[in-house]
This record gives C-alpha cells, structure tokens and sequence, in this order.
C-alpha cells in the first residue's frame, strides 16, 4: 500500500468518526433540543402577536385570538422543519450540514464577552486561550521530559533512573484536577503568590491584558508541567533503553564515538517517531482533559465553556464545542497517524 | 505462550511493587468491609441528610491536630449518659449523668442536650453541672408537655437558651467578674477569679421526676461544642468526612474492578472474534473499533450522564463503552497469532465448532493478559469516575471521593484553607490507583517477558 493510500484511507476513517460523533451527540441531545427550539417559537409568536395592537383589536373573542396565534405556531413549525421528529433524515441530514459548515446557531444563555450570541463567535473567543494553555504546557512538558528520559535512560538504574520512574508512576495516578485545587490551595490561599481565578479581571481591551492573562495562567500551567513531565521523561526513558540495546549503538560504541553523541543524536533520532507521535497524542488528549482542568482553575476556554454550557444545558453550545473538541483531537490523531506511517513504512504495509 | 496459575504466583511474589501493590488492596478491601460492618447499608441515604448530622460540629479541623499544638483546641464531644433510676416513694427519678474531662485551652462553643422520652403524666426535668472545684450549678428545671396516656416527647436543651443564663445569674456573688455580655458555657466552664478555663472534670446530671409512672429516656446525648472532631473532622454541612471516606473505599472499588472487568471481557471477547474470523469481518469490527477508539471520550462521557442518567450503574455502563476498545485492539493482534498455531488449525480440521475453538483454545491463552490489563485500567475508571462526580455529574446519592471533593470546591474549601477537606479523598484515589498501578506492572513483566531487563 502506497503512502498516498494510507493517507487517504485514515483521512476517510477520521471523517467518519467525526460525523459518527455529531451523531451520536444529535441523538443524544436532539430530544431535548426539539422541546426547547418549539417552546421558543410559540414563544416569539406570541410576543409578536401581543405587540402587534391593530392586529390584537382585530378579534372579538379569546378564542378567536388563542386558534390564531395556534395557527401561527403551526406554520411557523412547519416552515422551520420542526414538524417532523428529530431522527427524521431530513432534519439530522440538515442540522449535519449546517454543523460541518461551522453554522452553529445561536446559543441560548451564553453570550461572548464581546456580547455575541452568536456559537461561532463564542468558540472562536474561547478557542485560542485554551490552545495557548495547553500548547505551552505541552511544550514545557516535551522539552523537560525528552531532557529527562534521555538522562535517565543513559544510566539505566541509576538513582536518578528510580526517581524519574517513580515519580511517573506516582504522578499519574493522582488527577489533574484534585493537584490543581491542591495548588490554588497552597499558592493561592496559604502563600498568596498567584490568584485563585485564572480568569483576568481587566477586559479584553485593556492593554495590559496579555501580561494578566499570562499571570493567571502561572497557576494551571506549573500544575499542567508539573503532572505531565514525569509519565514523560518515563516514556522517553522505555523508547530510548530500547533503542540503546540495538546493534547499530553498540557498533557507535565500539567505533568509540561519544556516549552524549551516541545518546542525543543517534538513539534520539531512532527513538524520534514513536515520540512524535505519542506527543501529538497526548496534546489531542489533553484537550479532552481541559474541561475538568479549566472548569478547576476558571480559566476562560473551551473547556469551561463546554462546563457552562452543560450545566445551563445550552444545547447549541454543547454540540459546537463537542464539534470542534471532536475536530481538533481528530485532527491530532491524524497527524500522529502520518508522522507514525511516515517516519514507520511498517505501519503502512499492514 | 504459556503459563500455570502457580508459576504466575511464584514470579508475582518475588516482585516486591507487586507484592506492595496487593498489600494495599488488601488493606482497602478491609476498610470495605468495616465499612459494611460497621454503617448499615441504609445509612447511605442519610449522607445528603442535614437532619442526620445536627450534633456534629461544623467545618471543624480533625482531632488529631491537638497533638502538634502546644493550646488543645477543645474537641467537639458527643457524650453518652450512665443511667440510673431509682424510687422515692411514690416518685420516680430518671438521672443520666455525663462525665467529661475537660483539657482544653478553650471554652467550648456551646453546650446542646438533645433528648427523647416516653412518659405518662408530666415529668419535672432538671439539668445542672457538677465543676471540678466541688460547685453546683443548676441549669434549667422545666416540665414537660402533660400527656395522659404514654406519649413520646423529644426535645433540645440549648445553652443560649435566656432560662440558662436566668439561673446561673444566681451565683453571681461567687465570680469575681461581672457576666455582661458573657455566654453561658463561658461561666459554667470558666474559673472563679478570672474569665478563663478551669481544666477538670465537669458532671452534667439530667433528672427526671414523675409520679404517674417510670419515666425512659430513649436518647439521651449531651454534646459540647468545639473546633476539632474525629478522625477526619467534618466538612461545611456537618457530615463525619471520615465515614464518607470510609463509604467511598467499596464504591471505588466496585467502580473500578466492575468497569474494569466489564471492558476486559468485552473488549476481549470482540477482539478475539474479529482476529479469528478475519476477512471482511475482521475488516468491518475493527473500522467500528477505530471510530469508537478516535471518539473523545470525557465531552461524551458529559454528554451521556447529562441526557441519559448519573445513576452509579449507568456510569458504570458508560465508562465501559469507551474502555473496552484499546483491550480489543491487542487480543485481536494476539489471537491472529494464536489461530496459526498448529493445534488450532488442526482442532479447525477436526471440525471443531468455531465459538469452541476460541473459548477453548484461544481465550485461556490471553488470560494472563486479560488479568494484567484488569489491573492497569482500573485506576482510569477510578479517576474518570472521580472528575464527574467532581463535575457535579456524578451520583449525588452515594458519598465516593469525587463526590466529596465536588462539595468541597462547592463550597470553596481550597479559599478557605480546609486542607482535611480536600486532602484526603485525592490520595485515596491516589493509593487506589496506585495499589493497582502496581500489581498490573508485576503482572506486565511476566506476561511480556520482553520487558525484563
């Protein structure tokens, strides 16, 4: 199989999942997103017929007026597609469109900070800051945890090999979110050096909003590297100790070339892919985690967002942030599957 | 690919994390146990109760802390009575006497007695204290509601009831300070010369009299205020956190070893199928897998319990769903292997029935695995079980660890400094997932022996 061939058979697997996903959450939430929508239209009939006077003295009786307003709702209904359930095809095959052509809607209690109730809006002002949340974080991570697991792995047993191991382990099973109130706990409230709520108080506007934002991100982020780093460098450590055993090393050795060399350019290199690849993993992964975190330190992105719209159970919301999360951790786990397939031919002959 | 329970056993007691590993479990599993024994099945509804928790003191710190403080921080204490009863002529009197040693460097916050009595007739109660320098102080005397046939009546006695200070008003001439503005447990408990605590033993004597019959005190508690209580302290809406942290240790555990086991078999089972079958089977099987494997599962997750449900049990459900795909990825590689292997294909030649074949010779060989995969994805469904519930989306009937951390930040313990709070259900959770962290990497050396360097 061609690389042109694999490339295009995930990329197919990766749009199906994505619809499979919207999917999924249509059905899930469609119920209820037709008792809302409908309740909203006899709503706004209702309001508009009040409001109209010429046309309120038009009728003699209450009932007269309640059949009207009756009849409008039903047009209404019918000229939006609401009439028909759902799960019928035509509606999930037009709400399916809509959603892919990033046609959200408007949401219903949640509005940007800029006023818009617009989902578009909403996510596009929320995306950025989670990206720069959990990038950096990433980045840090990748940075201290390849330094780390090379060093670890060139002494093999060593003390420092222990420790490294042993804090992976002991790190990743406490969750991220009990370290974060841990942390607001102890650098928020009993040495007050950083704020509780990462959210920056002064708007958006101000000039010295990027240095606050920065600031209040202090918090989330150490928490972030700190969790993160350890699995890291313990990951790094099992792919380089495996690459170290090979013969081509031992070859470098005998040839008497340095062991810094031998570790940092030739095994790294070797080790490179799976690396590469997990670390795009792990980034896709830790967007999903971004809601408890961000919901945890209050920091304005879209996980947050995602907390806020569940808890009002702002269904256009839910289905664009789902959408775009979904997006964006597939999008990940494609790039990781070419770097893999790339860097790998293996992979691609299956 | 072979292995025998008892060498699996012999290699996994050689490897001490392993060996750590099942000692934790073990002590976990005692804690589940003591927690059936010692709290009734039906109190778990009484957790979201605030009625339950009347006599326990409020965010109060654990009792613990008074040994690393040089002023004893008075403990919040509960007291049960030594009863007695006794007949003077046509009289009956009930007394129940609380005795209570008093160290602290502190007046207690309150004093509260809270009773309930059956009777006929109408009893006289009294209640009054005993100090430790000999004093009588009589607090309140006041009878009870007439009833005429046998009637339950229950009742609190408050020390910031106005009767209280009335009649301790009466001794006035022995303090040598003056009572303004001063609450009653600061004079019952204070000393002569000065306001401050007079340490010793304090006697609080409750006395029922009734002619028309004996008198039962069914319940009987008096309670004294104070900052500290047991061992876990209590949190904002007065619960006992160490009995919740106790109810939480069975949850954990059957959140999950069920979600678990739950997504081993499944994901064996499905993966096993699909490497056996092959073809175009095997190709459909492992295209669903992919989708259900690229699906972000926390957004979903949210999803789920926010539309279908949050019982524990439909949690339990969900997180299988998501748990079961990584499992079936690897049996299916390992049983593509396996139906190569000649006794297969010659048991296939035999004209063995296909679902023989694999739970007869495929599944016992990938039961090793099966059991080390059980281990290692235990701690996920713990932790993701944990961060709904602290989402607010969990069970809000069952008291698990996630579920007091989500009161907790509800109620901004980490601004407010309630470190016994917060602490201790994250390192439950922790060792949880450790213990078993542990045990799956033990059992990971000797099913892939690859990895023993």
């Amino acid at each position: 199989m061609g690389f042109k061939k694999f490339l295009a058979k995930r990329a197919i697997t990766m749009f199906g999942v994505l619809m499979a996903t919207l999917l999924v959450t249509i059905a899930l939430v469609g119920a209820n997103m037709d008792s809302i929508s409908k309740q909203s239209v006899s709503l706004e009939v209702r309001q508009q017929v009040t409001n109209n006077k010429s046309l309120l003295a038009s009728f003699k009786t209450t009932d007269q007026l309640n059949s009207y307003i009756d009849n409008q709702i039903k047009q209404k209904i019918t000229s939006l597609g609401l009439d028909r359930p759902w799960y019928s095809p035509q509606r999930i095959g037009l709400s399916m469109y809509k959603i892919l052509t990033l046609d959200f809607g408007h949401a219903k209690y949640l509005t940007s900070d800029s006023g818009s109730s617009d989902v578009k809006d909403i996510i596009l002002e929320k995306l950025p800051k989670t990206i720069l949340l959990f990038t950096t974080a990433t980045a840090i991570v990748s940075v201290l945890g390849i330094f780390l697991g090379a060093i670890a792995a060139s002494k093999i047993n060593s003390k420092i090999d222990k420790i490294t191991s042993g804090f992976a382990i002991v790190s990743s099973s406490f969750p991220v979110w009990w370290i974060g109130v841990l942390m607001i706990f102890v650098f928020a409230f009993l040495y007050p050096i950083f704020p509780a709520r990462a959210t920056p108080e002064v708007p958006a506007s101000d000039p010295g909003y990027l240095g606050s934002l920065l600031y209040h991100m202090a918090l989330p982020l150490i928490t972030l590297v700190l969790i993160g780093f350890g699995s890291w460098a313990y990951l790094v450590r099992n792919f380089l100790v495996g690459v170290l055993q090979e013969d081509f090393i031992m070859a470098k050795r005998a040839a008497g070339i340095d062991e810094k060399r031998i570790l940092y350019s030739h095994a790294l290199k070797n080790a490179a892919p799976p690396i590469v690849t997990v670390l795009a993993l792990s980034l896709s992964g830790s967007l999903g985690g971004a809601i408890i975190t961000e919901a945890v330190f209050d920091w304005p992105g879209m996980g947050r967002l995602y907390y806020e719209a569940i808890s009002v159970l702002d269904l256009p919301v839910i289905i664009g942030a789902t959408y775009v999360l979904t997006a964006f951790f597939l999008a990940s786990v494609f790039v990781a599957d070419v770097l893999y397939g790339y860097f790998d031919p293996r992979v691609r002959r299956e | 690919m072979s292995f025998s329970a008892k060498g699996i056993w012999r290699e996994f007691s050689h490897n001490k994390i392993g060996m750590t590993g099942i000692v934790i479990l073990v002590v976990l599993f005692s804690m589940s146990v003591i927690a059936f024994v010692t709290i009734p099945v039906d109190n778990f509804k009484t957790w979201n109760d605030p009625a339950s928790w009347l006599l326990y003191p409020k965010s109060a710190q654990p009792a613990w802390v008074n040994y690393f403080q040089s002023e004893k921080i008075p403990e919040h204490l509960i007291l049960s009575p030594q009863s007695m009863s006794q007949q003077l002529g046509s009289v009956y009197v009930m007394t129940d006497s609380f005795v209570v040693n008093y160290q602290y460097d502190g007046f207690p916050s309150d004093f509260i007695y809270q009773y309930d009595i059956k009777y006929s007739g109408s009893p006289l109660l009294q209640l009054s204290v005993t100090r430790p320098d000999g004093i009588e102080l009589s607090l309140l005397s006041t009878s009870l509601p007439y009833a005429n046939d046998t009637a339950t009546y229950s009742s609190m006695i408050f020390s910031t009831q106005n009767v209280i200070s009335k009649n301790i008003a009466n001794v006035k001439s022995k303090y040598s300070f003056s009572f303004d503005d001063l609450t009653s447990e600061k004079i019952v408990f204070s000393k002569l010369d000065e306001n401050k605590i007079l340490k010793g033993s304090y006697v609080f004597r409750v006395h029922v009299y009734d002619v028309s019959g004996k008198p039962v005190l069914s319940k009987s508690h008096l309670i004294l205020g104070g900052k500290v209580y047991g061992m876990m302290g209590t949190d904002e809406l007065r619960r006992d956190l160490s009995v919740g942290l106790l109810w939480g240790t069975p949850l954990a555990l059957f959140i999950g070893i069920t979600v678990s086991i739950g997504s081993v078999i499944l994901g064996l089972l499905y993966g096993v199928f699909a490497g056996y079958k092959g073809k175009a089977t095997d190709e459909v099987l492992m295209r669903f897998n992919d989708i259900i494997y690229a699906m972000p599962a926390l957004p979903l997750l949210i999803i789920l319990a926010v539309t279908i449900g949050n019982s524990i049990f439909l949690m339990v459900g969900f997180l299988v769903i998501f748990g079961w795909v990584g499992i079936a990825k690897v049996s299916r590689s390992m049983a593509l292997q396996i139906k190569t292997l000649q006794y297969v294909e010659a048991s296939k030649l035999m004209g063995q029935k296909d679902y023989k074949i694999i739970f007869k010779h495929i599944l016992p060989q990938l039961l090793p695995y099966a059991f080390a995969s059980i281990a290692i994805s235990v701690p996920a469904a713990i932790t993701t079980e944990a961060g709904l519930s602290f989402l607010g989306l969990g069970d809000p009937t069952f008291p698990t660890w996630g579920q007091i951390l989500h009161d907790a930040s509800s109620y901004s313990a980490a601004a407010r400094g309630m470190w016994w709070w917060i602490l201790p259900p994250g390192i439950m959770i922790a060792i949880t997932g450790l213990a078993f962290v542990f045990i799956g990497q033990a059992m990971d050396i000797i099913v892939n022996p690859r990895l023993r360097r």
